[in-house]
């Protein structure tokens, strides 16, 4: 059951990348070059819609959240050496399957080195959990729980930055 | 542009894909994430030539090569963008993109390599930070989790150097 959601779900989501155009390297390129914020406008209305029915639903008690642990040094430099290889590669470990599902088969390398990515850093894991993965260990928090406020608040601010955001994108025609 | 004319308005689309991952969460349990899976998939075909290594390593014991949720999410999502394109016609096969090309120039094999070189750090990234930007970025983000905000902020500092680097002065 647990595999029919998941692929059910991914082509929900695979056709709403499709649709909202952002599996295409040009977009994601565009983006990192501050022409074209079609990806900003696409996560951000994602973040806005999720964080209100998750935090609605947990509330309720009907969902439960699944926090990453927050590392400073592993989620930040991990973060930026993401970044270098996004901006080389053009797609994400996501949208890469999904540019292939549109036909742009330069995808199809980059899904290998991704592979070959992961086969790397199983050999480099044990090194590395001493160091990194060390520096900056608070675990499970939150933005709420940091700030010591309310969820609700928190979502509240979010969305009148978010939109800040938006806003200022479309009045410069990103 | 072309584009915009045979796409949806990004925000709706974006909007819509917030609903589907929020009754993913309801209805599965399940939060979107896509990298763990190129661990999971790395150790399957690792296991092909040298099975001790899946059972040796401690990434590999970690996040077993196995078939999961999140290994079907991500394979959906191959399909339902090859749904979206063929069922809109906006479906083309391509081995350079457009921005690329104007750039680099139309060399396969040169663009074949960046995606290779691009794809493996990207994914040592992703590894090193716990997710990329489905499970950081849009997952993360949306539970308020302080290491999504950490880590997106990354993504996008990381990704406009190196853009900056390849396109200087484009």
């Amino acid at each position: 059951m647990d595999l029919l959601f998941g692929l059910l779900t991914g082509v929900l989501f695979g056709f709403l990348l499709q649709r909202g155009q952002v599996l295409r390297y040009d977009v994601q390129l565009g983006a990192l070059r501050l022409k074209d914020m079609t990806i900003v406008k696409f996560m951000l209305s994602h973040i806005m819609v999720a964080m209100v029915g998750i935090y609605l639903l947990n509330d309720l008690g009907l969902v439960k959240l699944s926090l990453k642990a927050t590392v400073v040094g592993a989620n930040a430099l991990g973060g930026l050496i993401f970044g270098l290889g996004w901006g080389l590669v053009g797609y994400c470990p996501g949208t890469s399957l999904g540019a292939v599902g549109e036909g742009r088969l330069d995808a199809l390398a980059a899904i290998a080195g991704m592979l070959v990515g992961a086969g790397i850093f199983a050999r480099a894991y044990d090194g590395l959990l001493p160091t990194v993965y060390t520096w900056g260990n608070y675990g499970k928090i939150t933005l709420a729980g940091v700030l010591g406020i309310n969820h609700w608040l928190v979502i509240a601010i979010l969305i009148v930055a978010f939109a800040a955001i938006l806003r200022f994108i479309e009045r410069k025609g990103l | 542009m072309a584009r915009q004319a045979k796409g949806w308005n990004p925000y709706l689309a974006g909007a819509l894909s917030g609903l589907v991952s929020v009754g993913s969460v309801w209805v599965a349990g399940k939060y979107l994430g896509a990298s763990t899976t190129f661990v999971r998939g790395a150790g399957l075909a690792e296991r092909l030539y040298a099975p001790d290594v899946v059972t040796t390593l401690a990434y590999y014991l970690k996040e077993k090569p196995l078939i999961d949720w999140q290994f079907l999410f991500v394979l959906g999502i191959a399909l339902g963008a090859f749904i979206a394109a063929k069922a809109s016609n906006d479906f083309k096969v391509q081995l350079v993109p457009d921005t690329w090309r104007a750039r680099f120039g139309d060399g396969v094999g040169l663009r074949a390599l960046a995606a290779f070189v691009g794809g493996a750090v990207a994914m040592f990234g992703a590894r090193l930070a716990d997710g990329c930007p489905s499970g950081h970025g849009l997952s993360g983000m949306s539970q308020l989790a302080v290491s999504g905000y950490l880590a997106g902020a990354g993504f996008f500092a990381g990704g406009i150097l190196m853009a900056r680097l390849l396109y200087r002065g484009k």
